[in-house]
């Protein structure tokens, strides 16, 4: 069962060198632990670009989705048995990067 | 017994038990209601016309499994991707049985789960647990059958979706989820007997019977948790008052007035058990404990002036520790009250009024000092205060009566001052 982890961030700063480095050894758990999938970290919002090709011409829109003071910030996508598992990863993670983590399951569950 | 007499309960008895099993093998929280309530209908139906069977509990799981099967199948037919996600769930490994191995208190913990809304969790728990209807339900929180309704698939569909683990937790984690299984029976407990909502009956005996045989089913399977033993003697000596804790007329009556002869003394005899029970442990008691003990202490005094304040005094100093909240502070005062007057009382009280100005208990309790000390326009303004806050209609109604007693009074000595 896979999970997604997302980074919610408030204002511009990014991870500093204690968060990186915290973020390093939580990663490192991840792959021991055999949970690690896939994790990245993103640019702010304002280097987004919304795209709506749904009419036949392409509308690129500059700057986020949906504009708000909280912004995805980066994630982790992680295999979890279950959800008190995905919970307790994403509350080490949440004290890794330092900043709120939202814990969101996948629909299908390619096992 | 008659037949309809006992299909209630059994109800009662095997509904959590028939709901547990079926969840645990289907892996399945829908299969698993559905299921139950089909085989507690087919009882209705068939049980007065062939008779009870020798074990009820049995035939009740054997049906209920046989509608389950049925439901699966079905739902197969109507959806081939559902059946390939639900066979990859029941080819999960059976999980070794842990230490508290009863498939109801699975169920319970996974209600609880809390990772759902505190709302979801006591529907769902008095859903699955508990055997009640959404309708009823609905009713007893003051939603629409719709909403209720919603409320308790979308949970649902949260355990499923996003794998809620139907289990009991790991050692490390019980304590903290076993206090969130008593928050959601306290809860329960508290909407039925001091219900809140403009139309609300003042007190819902059926709610507050439900959160007791909850909590003493929990009880049951988890004998030495204290914490558990000390909510069941809470909800117990409180209970046993709740006859007189409305007047005929359908005020609020309090502590010091009540007729203590209407007590219920099975239900105190009971939860004085319990909490010296707890007491011969030896082990430092939590909170709902030491709010047993207290009322262990009110109900054990035969007339309101035999109550040993002081005691009381004492036992609100130690949930102070543990729970340094303003509301325990504002109890702690109505204690001090009767031991050392109600201006120490009031001195305590005043320090308050920055958290709990929007408390309607916080305004009662100053109202009360108040007029004791003879301040009558200050005490009227607090009953006003607490009029408006209080949301129960039962409360309201005395509180009005003592503000208006309190104008009576005023006007009562103004007149004998008058020497016309």
């Amino acid at each position: 069962m896979q999970y997604l982890l997302s980074v919610i961030a408030e204002g511009a700063s990014l991870a500093d060198d204690a968060e990186m480095a915290a973020i390093d050894v939580f990663n490192e758990g991840l792959r021991a632990k055999g949970h690690w999938v896939f994790a990245g970290g993103l640019g702010t919002p304002d280097t987004a670009t919304v795209i709506d090709n749904r009419h036949g011409e392409e509308v690129f829109t500059d700057g986020p989705f949906v504009e708000s003071k909280e912004y995805l910030a980066g994630f982790w996508i992680i295999d979890a048995p279950d959800l008190d598992v995905a919970l307790k990863l994403g509350a080490a993670g949440s004290k890794a990067c330092n900043r709120k983590v939202e814990v969101r399951p996948f629909l299908s569950n390619p096992e | 017994m008659d037949v309809q007499e006992t299909i209630a309960r059994a109800h009662h008895e095997e509904w959590a038990r028939v709901v547990a099993a079926l969840a645990k093998r289907f892996g399945n929280l829908d299969v698993a209601e559905e299921a139950a309530a089909d085989a507690f209908a087919t009882a209705v139906v068939r049980w007065p016309a062939d008779g009870v069977p020798p074990n009820p509990g049995a035939w009740l799981m054997s049906v209920a499994n046989r509608k389950a099967i049925d439901w699966i199948r079905r739902e197969n037919k109507r959806d081939g991707k559902q059946r390939e996600a639900q066979m990859r769930y029941f080819d999960d490994e059976p999980e070794p049985l842990d230490a508290i191995g009863d498939e109801r208190l699975r169920l319970i913990f996974t209600c609880c789960h809390p990772a759902l809304s505190m709302e979801a969790r006591v529907a769902l728990t008095l859903r699955m647990a508990g055997g009640l209807t959404v309708a009823e339900i609905a009713r007893a929180f003051f939603v629409q059958e719709t909403a209720m309704g919603q409320r308790i698939t979308r949970a649902k569909a949260k355990i499923r979706v996003a794998r809620i683990p139907y289990r009991t937790p790991s050692v490390e984690d019980l304590p903290g989820r076993v206090s969130g299984i008593l928050a959601v029976l306290f809860l329960a407990f508290n909407e039925g007997y001091l219900a809140t909502g403009p139309d609300a009956d003042p007190i819902r005996p059926a709610l507050t019977a439900e959160a007791i045989r909850l909590t003493r089913l929990v009880h049951a399977l988890m004998p030495d948790d204290g914490e558990v033993t000390g909510l069941l003697a809470l909800m117990l000596l409180i209970e046993a008052r709740r006859t007189a804790r409305v007047s005929e007329s359908g005020e609020l009556v309090p502590l010091g007035e009540q007729d203590r002869a209407s007590w219920d003394a099975a239900m105190i005899a009971e939860g004085h058990r319990l909490v010296r029970e707890r007491l011969a442990s030896g082990v430092a008691p939590g909170r709902y404990q030491i709010h047993a003990a207290i009322n262990a202490v009110h109900t054990s005094a035969r007339h309101l002036r035999d109550t040993d304040w002081s005691q009381i005094v004492a036992l609100y100093d130690r949930l102070a520790r543990i729970d340094p909240s303003p509301v325990v502070t504002l109890n702690r005062a109505i204690a001090v009250g009767e031991v050392d007057g109600p201006r120490a009382a009031l001195a305590i009280v005043d320090t308050l009024d920055d958290r709990l100005a929007g408390y309607h208990a916080y305004h009662a309790t100053r109202a009360d000092l108040l007029r004791r000390l003879g301040s009558m326009p200050a005490a009227r303004a607090a009953y006003d205060r607490a009029i408006d806050l209080s949301g129960n209609a039962a409360e309201r109604a005395y509180l009005a009566r003592r503000r208006d007693e309190l104008e009576s009074r005023t006007r009562d000595q103004s007149l004998s001052r008058d020497p016309g």
